[in-house]
């Protein structure tokens, strides 16, 4: 068995190690965690991949330019529709696609929502790893709603599968519309409660401030990406500084702080949850009459070539590199997960502090283990 | 800066360099001998400054392998892809870069993992997703899984 190899146990005078995972409920998913403690204080942590690894890479190389797209809602399930939307853009980018507006819009309000509910189970979870269980009761309340929105419109919860190179694979269901911005006001009336009960919250403060310091060096450095950089003040926004789908017609600010602490995490994923609300409500309204998929043929072929293609999903920037020998399947694919980065960063975080304060950044840089694995 | 200043930064430092544009990015091929001299000015001259790797990958084309670094530079926001060939397919070696980009200490196990390139002076080169006593390199093109069920 991996990681339990006699010679890795090698230890100083007074030194232990300590297996956290692979079945922990705060490593949210099978992420095994090998710690060397000095009595609390961690010395070292070495995480331990594979135990969920699936070769979505490999997987993909055998599929169609259609068919893929559906295997990386299983990367990081809680933004599988923006995983979807970034393989969609890199095909239409291999074809020099223009997708109808419409389908913009749509594609930009669903990766709003779905942005917007993983925030909200990130604050619930985090709730439920620092000693709080009613935030994740009150965080999966909203979350629900959004759920029924997705369900009427993309037929699933979860992995919806909804985008198609070209556009999306459906028009929006009459209620759509209606429902979103009900959603909305009702979401938005929640925020203050949240901020009531954890934002404020001494114990949280504690628990947070000044834990799990990352620098603005170390974050590009390590290529730590989304709300976990951002915290730390590396703009990288890529809604913002590269912006796709419908992002160049909203109004929004790149959301920056400065303490790069958990608790600075936190507040800009609490903003960033706001954020999303003001993009939504400003397209809501606005999504233009038209086609919602753009014509393809049925065997897409792409040229020889290579394409990048870069989104922002709920925890940073996802790379899709796809290369084409002009053949009907990728001849290689690669997953740039936002995940697999910003755990590589977790060892640096974690170093020095209490074992209670590596739950905290662990559930502060919101990983997602089949993203990190693919 | 913008691609023809880069080509002409980069060729000053590198003659040997071959540029493509045809994709998105400016493309620069070299052969995997090249890397490290390049990539280290690359990062420490102030006028690349290129301090972000956001993707390293390989690419098994059959009869060499590709190794591709993705880079950009925050304060002056150009990209470029360095595309290393590397010739010997059998004994694949390439020094690493993880002592100028942190991320790649993870990136390079990965490839290592799964494309069996060793990284020399890596300080922690193991398998990533793998047990250790896995045969063979699955994203290579010619690896042969005989539990694979093609559907």
């Amino acid at each position: 068995m991996r990681g339990l190899i006699e010679d890795d146990y090698v230890t100083e005078e007074g030194e232990f190690v300590i297996n956290i995972g692979p079945q922990h409920p705060s490593t949210h998913g099978v992420l095994h965690l090998k710690v060397w403690l000095d009595g609390e204080t961690v010395k070292k942590v070495q995480p331990h991949l594979g135990y969920i690894h699936r070769s979505i890479e490999k997987m993909s190389e055998s599929l169609s330019y259609r068919n893929f797209i559906f295997a990386t809602s299983r990367m990081d399930y809680l933004s599988a529709h923006i995983n979807n939307e970034a393989c969609a853009l890199t095909v239409e980018k291999g074809l020099q696609l223009e997708v109808p507006d419409r389908a913009k819009y749509i594609r930009t309000i669903l990766a709003e929502l779905t942005r917007l509910q993983s925030h909200l189970l990130w604050w619930g979870c985090t709730g439920l790893d620092l000693g709080a269980v009613t935030p994740f009761f009150y965080a999966f309340r909203e979350r629900e709603f959004i759920m029924e929105i997705m369900e009427e419109t993309c037929g699933a919860r979860l992995t919806q599968n909804f985008m198609v190179p070209g556009g999306v694979m459906y028009d929006i269901h009459p209620n759509f519309q209606k429902r979103t911005k009900e959603v909305m006001v009702q979401i938005k009336s929640k925020f203050q409660e949240y901020d009531n009960i954890m934002t404020g919250n001494v114990i949280f403060e504690n628990r947070t401030k000044g834990v799990g310091f990352l620098s603005k060096e170390n974050a590009i450095s390590y290529g730590v990406t989304g709300p976990t950089a951002r915290a730390s003040g590396v703009s990288c926004d890529i809604r913002k500084l590269y912006p796709y789908s419908a992002y160049d017609k909203v109004q929004f600010d790149e959301i920056l702080g400065t303490g790069g602490d958990c608790y600075a995490r936190y507040m800009i994923r609490m903003h960033e949850m706001r954020q999303s609300v003001s993009i939504i409500e400003q397209l809501i309204d606005n999504i233009p009459e038209g086609d919602f998929q753009a014509k393809t043929k049925n065997v897409i072929k792409l040229p020889k070539g290579e394409f990048y293609q870069r989104v922002e999903t709920a925890r940073g920037e996802l790379g899709v590199f796809i290369v084409s020998d002009g053949a009907a399947s990728p001849y290689r694919i690669k997953y740039r997960s936002p995940g697999f980065s910003n755990l590589s960063a977790m060892p640096l975080m974690a170093k020095g502090g209490k074992i209670g304060d590596l739950v905290a950044i662990m559930s502060t840089i919101d990983l997602v283990i089949p993203d990190i694995d693919r | 800066m913008n691609n023809e200043e880069l080509k002409s930064s980069i060729s000053a430092i590198l003659p040997t360099a071959i540029y493509d544009e045809t994709g998105e990015f400016l493309n620069v091929n070299i052969a995997s001998e090249e890397l490290y001299p390049l990539i280290n000015e690359l990062r420490s001259k102030n006028e690349f400054d290129f301090d972000y790797l956001f993707c390293l990958t390989c690419i098994d084309w059959k009869y060499h392998l590709i190794m591709v670094y993705h880079l950009l530079s925050k304060t002056h926001q150009h990209t470029i892809v360095l595309k290393a060939k590397i010739s010997n397919r059998e004994n694949s070696e390439i020094e690493t870069v993880c002592n100028i980009w942190r991320t790649a200490e993870m990136l390079e196990r990965e490839v290592f993992d799964l494309f069996g390139v060793k990284f020399i002076n890596h300080p922690d080169l193991r398998r990533l997703f793998l047990t250790d006593d896995w045969n063979g390199y699955p994203l290579r093109k010619d690896y042969v899984d005989e539990n694979m069920i093609s559907l």
